[in-house]
């Protein structure tokens, strides 16, 4: 027992899983001088029109020392050391120099109504007010051909210099006539190529966007794909979860920002700021996991105690996204705070893979694609397969060793 | 420069009429296209609505454990978040005969409670009220007598003072100066049909800010008991998870205090700045401008008692009204629902369709047709959306909160009936009717707007009596949240539907489960009913009936198309959907269309 315990130890904590947030002095310095660089640029370029940052607090009723709260709070959150606090301010005032293009595709809205409601700090929300976002359908006055020809322009006076925001998933089957827009009925695919191509770069939020996501579970029936699967000559950022959290899109839109570049990414394309944690490491009630204690049916002692929900088919320890650390809708909950078990929804094809109530094991279900098996296979981590079966051997363990939840009323 | 198509169509010798694409219909959640024929008058002599795109949703739900079905059946839509995943939850139960706790039963009307008010609130002013409101007219207002208009209407306003008026002016002031409007560049800002003074429109204007704000707190209210929001994550078949905030006072005394702060902005913005636009704009409610179809339909939600899901006294009645005629209701029975196919893109005969349990559909999209001025149309004559045409008892129905208030007077309840008619006798009074407006005037278009800010207040109020009535149960020492059933029993050959109100109107998802697997899967939604195409008799959908007639002030802004639809609060990516019983990979279709695209 004590042996699979440090195994178990050893795989929670191997280096693979762990961003390293102290990469020296000479790293810092040259990151400090490029983003130096890189704001006194925006600053003289033409395209600054709205208000300041100055502005907006004000009428807001929120004081300086608030604003150095949140870009505090911010540096922190883009693992940068507290000396670039003062730079983080500076980009947020250089907010309004980034155009943003917000393009919906087969998608349920869910990342455009998760930005409404931005996290705390609340200031995220005044900083979305001072980017300047040209084009979003769910919030935009205009429609119609009206909306298409402020498209146009705003691509056009934008040029290189606008983000895209793709939120959706692509159907490319029956040659893309699964989804069209506009009066010329230009499949999804051909709108997303056509502003694509003058972006700087593409920020995919929410699954379906990154890895295809709802429309793309099997059996897939509009062969559905990510942007990545589309667009290939343009740096692109993907920022998954259903919805993303919007303070991971806040993030990474300030980061480039401050760069000009994309933020550091994993090999999903994820930045790691934001999805270089697993949830299992950083969860709350990681310490019933660790004791054996488990919820083994819902509403039951263990529920009312808030045991471990691996039983329950929790997948924190395959999902890396950092939910358990920065929450939903200000901080006021998050799935596992409300007694569910985490469904991956971060982690391509998670609905195919994750989203059932049981562990991965018990599951009646086989998912269309081959079964749960060889898609773990597939998921080409093997660490992560390691301690998916190492965490299942620990669940029975505790059973056998009688630690069922009810002993410890 | 052309704001929207326009093309000369000729009909017959002497009549010139113009053909209008509005694609894509913005501020909705989905993608949607009307097109409007507009006769010599400017008067729509035709309407159709088209969504376009399809995403099949019901076969990938096929071959699932039902227990998974709600999480992903929730991701038909993220706007009406948590309806979807409740309902499927339901039907689910319904398979199964299991009932939840008193708990559990509370704790769902909060979410879906919670669910109205903010859904409604975002609804009305960041996706509606642009449609009445003129944002660069607010500039023109004085402040001061903004702040003694805002009095006119009701004596507690929502942040309208002369200061706050003011600072919101000069910001919005600032904003257009600087050049780029952003999200409100390219509007029909400065059309005549846009009828509130410049003070009016700054109060409006302040609210629509405010509310940005507001909805963010209200947003809280869903996630206490769901987890997050939008796409809760805390229900499960046979109740909830969220044991710990319930039995948290703390947790229950946030919720509440939330729940206030969204009721008095209900009640002293949302409320009154419905009623300061009805009666701005009250000759078009009067003359039932955008009534449409007159039929309407509920299926009734929010259980007040543990009766069973189908037995319990509710919120909202069931049944239907026809014609408008409000004294007679008529029964509601689910068996009567088919879908008819004949004009949207799936095989099927042309009749009126299969009921949910039953049907069987297969797509065949036949594509718009691309004329010689390079713009693509809806080939209206044959198949021409993705969204079916559901009928009940072969009749076309509207649904939506303006049903349930039609439904609820119908049914002579008490709650609903004491709402509405304090809203009518306001309207009434600044009409200078000398007496109530009649309760036609909620047959219309503006009239759809404000029964939905009717159900908002009487929603907050009531979900104030549920929190209570939830912390007394659990006060009582009641924690249970979840009923047992033997998933290998119950799941081996079952059928059953959640049939209940989501905050755009009657939502129903039907499954049937053979083995411990979904074996069909159906959900007709709300955005189905309304935003339909025709039917089998050319009969036309709730939007489609709702436009024709409407005269549009400047056909190069069709304001009032987007005003009517945007009333129905449209729902597209809920409303596109499929069943192939076969099992059949769609993508695997081979589509020859005309359509060059």
């Amino acid at each position: 027992m004590t042996d699979r315990r440090e195994a178990l130890a050893t795989m929670f904590s191997a280096k693979g899983s762990k961003v390293n947030t102290n990469r020296g002095d000479v790293y810092y310095d040259n990151l400090m001088t490029e983003m130096t660089t890189r704001l006194t640029e925006l600053e003289n370029t033409p395209v600054a029109h709205k208000v300041s940052i100055d502005e907006v607090l004000d009428a807001e009723g929120l004081t300086r020392r608030d604003f150095m709260k949140w870009a505090s709070a911010a540096c922190a959150m883009l693992m940068l050391p507290p000396v670039f606090t003062p730079t983080i301010m500076k980009a947020a005032e250089l907010m309004n120099r980034v155009p943003v293009i917000w393009l919906e595709l087969q998608d349920c809205a869910g990342n455009s109504e998760a930005i409404l409601r931005s996290d705390a700090p609340t200031i995220d929300e005044l900083i979305l007010e001072t980017i300047s976002l040209e084009f979003n359908e769910t919030l935009m006055a205009a429609a119609g051909h009206a909306a298409d020809e402020h498209l146009e322009e705003a691509m056009h006076t934008f040029k290189g210099k606008y983000l895209c925001v793709v939120e959706g998933a692509i159907p490319l089957a029956m040659n893309g006539l699964y989804g069209t827009i506009g009066a010329h009925a230009e499949t999804f695919e051909e709108h997303l190529i056509r502003v694509a191509k003058d972006s700087a770069a593409i920020v995919a939020v929410g699954t379906c966007a990154t890895f295809g996501g709802v429309p793309a579970a099997a059996p897939n029936p509009t062969n559905a794909v990510g942007v990545q699967d589309v667009i290939k000559n343009k740096p692109i950022i993907n920022i998954p979860a259903c919805p993303a959290n919007p303070a991971n899109i806040t993030g990474t839109i300030l980061h480039y920002v401050l760069t000009g570049q994309v933020p550091e990414l994993d090999h999903l394309n994820r930045p790691k700021f934001a999805f270089g944690y697993r949830i299992h490491d950083n969860c709350e009630r990681r310490a019933h996991f660790d004791a054996g204690e488990f919820v083994e049916e819902w509403g039951d002692k263990g529920a009312e105690h808030n045991f471990c929900l691996y039983k329950m088919g929790c997948k924190g320890p395959m999902t890396f996204n950092n939910c358990s650390i920065v929450k939903y809708n200000s901080g006021t909950s998050w799935p596992i705070g409300a007694g569910h078990g985490c469904i991956g929804c971060s982690e391509p094809q998670f609905w195919d893979k994750f989203a059932q109530e049981r562990p991965m094991a018990d599951t009646h279900f086989k998912a269309p694609t081959g079964g749960v098996e060889k898609t773990v296979d597939e998921f080409g981590l093997g660490l992560l397969t390691a301690a998916g079966i190492g965490i299942g051997i620990h669940a029975v363990g505790s059973v056998v060793a009688g630690k069922k939840g009810e002993e410890n009323e | 420069m052309p704001l929207v198509v326009l093309l000369q169509v000729k009909k017959g010798k002497r009549m010139s009429k113009k053909h209008i694409i509005v694609d894509p219909i913005t501020r909705i959640e989905g993608h949607l296209r009307i097109e409007a024929v507009i006769d010599e008058n400017n008067i729509i002599t035709d309407a159709y609505a088209s969504s376009t795109m399809f995403r099949g949703i019901e076969t990938i739900l096929q071959g699932r454990d039902p227990r998974d079905a709600g999480l992903l059946s929730m991701r038909i839509c993220g706007v009406c978040t948590g309806t979807h995943y409740q309902r499927s939850i339901e039907a689910v139960e319904h398979a199964f005969n299991v009932d939840v706790p008193k708990n559990a039963r509370i704790v769902r009307n909060l979410i879906q409670g919670a669910l109205y008010i903010h859904d409604h609130v975002v609804h009305f002013y960041h996706l509606h009220a642009l449609d009445w409101v003129d944002i660069t007219s607010a500039l023109k207002a004085d402040p001061k007598l903004a702040a003694a208009e805002a009095l006119n209407w009701t004596d507690t306003p929502h942040g309208a003072g002369e200061g706050d008026l003011r600072t919101i002016q000069e910001r919005v002031g600032k904003f257009v100066k600087q050049g780029r409007l952003g999200i409100f560049s390219n509007a029909y800002w400065g059309n005549k049909h846009y009828k509130l003074s410049p003070e009016q429109n700054l109060i409006a204007v302040a609210h629509y800010l405010q509310a940005l704000d507001m909805q963010r707190d209200m947003s809280k209210m869903m996630a206490i008991f769901g987890g997050k929001m939008p796409h809760p994550q805390s229900l499960v078949v046979g109740g909830v998870t969220c044991v710990q905030d319930i039995k948290n006072p703390a947790r229950i005394a946030q919720f509440k205090s939330l729940l206030n702060k969204a009721n008095n902005f209900v009640k002293n913005a949302y409320l009154v700045d419905v009623l300061m636009a009805g009666t701005v704009y009250a000759d078009e409610a009067l003359d039932g401008t955008g009534a449409g179809l007159k039929n309407y339909m509920s299926f009734g939600d929010f259980r007040l008692n543990d009766n069973g899901f189908y037995n319990s006294e509710l919120l909202f009645p069931k049944g239907v009204v026809l014609d408008g005629d409000l004294s007679k209701l008529h029964p509601l029975d689910q068996t009567k629902i088919t879908e008819d196919v004949s004009h949207a893109w799936y095989e099927g005969k042309d009749d009126k369709g299969l009921h949910p349990y039953v049907g069987e559909t297969i797509p065949k999209y036949t594509g718009l047709e691309k004329k010689a001025d390079g713009y693509s149309y809806l080939k209206t004559e044959e198949k021409y959306s993705w969204i079916k045409s559901p009928l009940y008892d072969d009749t076309r129905m509207e649904v939506g909160p303006l049903a349930r208030i039609a439904v609820g007077l119908a049914a002579g309840d008490e709650r609903i009936s004491k709402y509405a008619t304090e809203f009518l006798a306001k309207l009434g009074n600044k009409l200078g009717l000398g007496k109530a407006a009649p309760a036609s005037v909620i047959f219309s278009t503006v009239g759809r707007t404000a029964a939905r800010a009717i159900e908002t207040e009487l929603m907050g109020d009531v979900m104030m009596e549920w929190v209570d009535e939830l912390a007394a149960n659990v006060a009582n020492g009641d924690l249970s949240t979840w009923t047992e059933f033997d998933f290998d029993t119950v799941a081996k050959d079952a059928r059953g539907f959640g049939m209940a109100e989501a905050p755009r109107g009657g939502l129903g998802h039907w499954v049937v489960i053979k083995d411990g697997k979904i074996e069909n899967y159906q959900a007709v939604v709300p955005s189905t009913w309304n935003a339909a195409p025709r039917d089998y008799k050319g009969r036309l959908g709730a939007y489609e009936s709702s436009l024709v007639g409407t005269k549009v002030a400047d056909p190069e802004q069709p304001l009032e198309i987007l005003r009517t639809v945007h009333s129905f609060d449209p729902c597209i990516a809920c409303a596109v959907h499929i069943v192939d019983t076969k099992g059949r990979e769609l993508s695997s279709f081979k589509v020859n269309t005309s359509c060059a695209v």
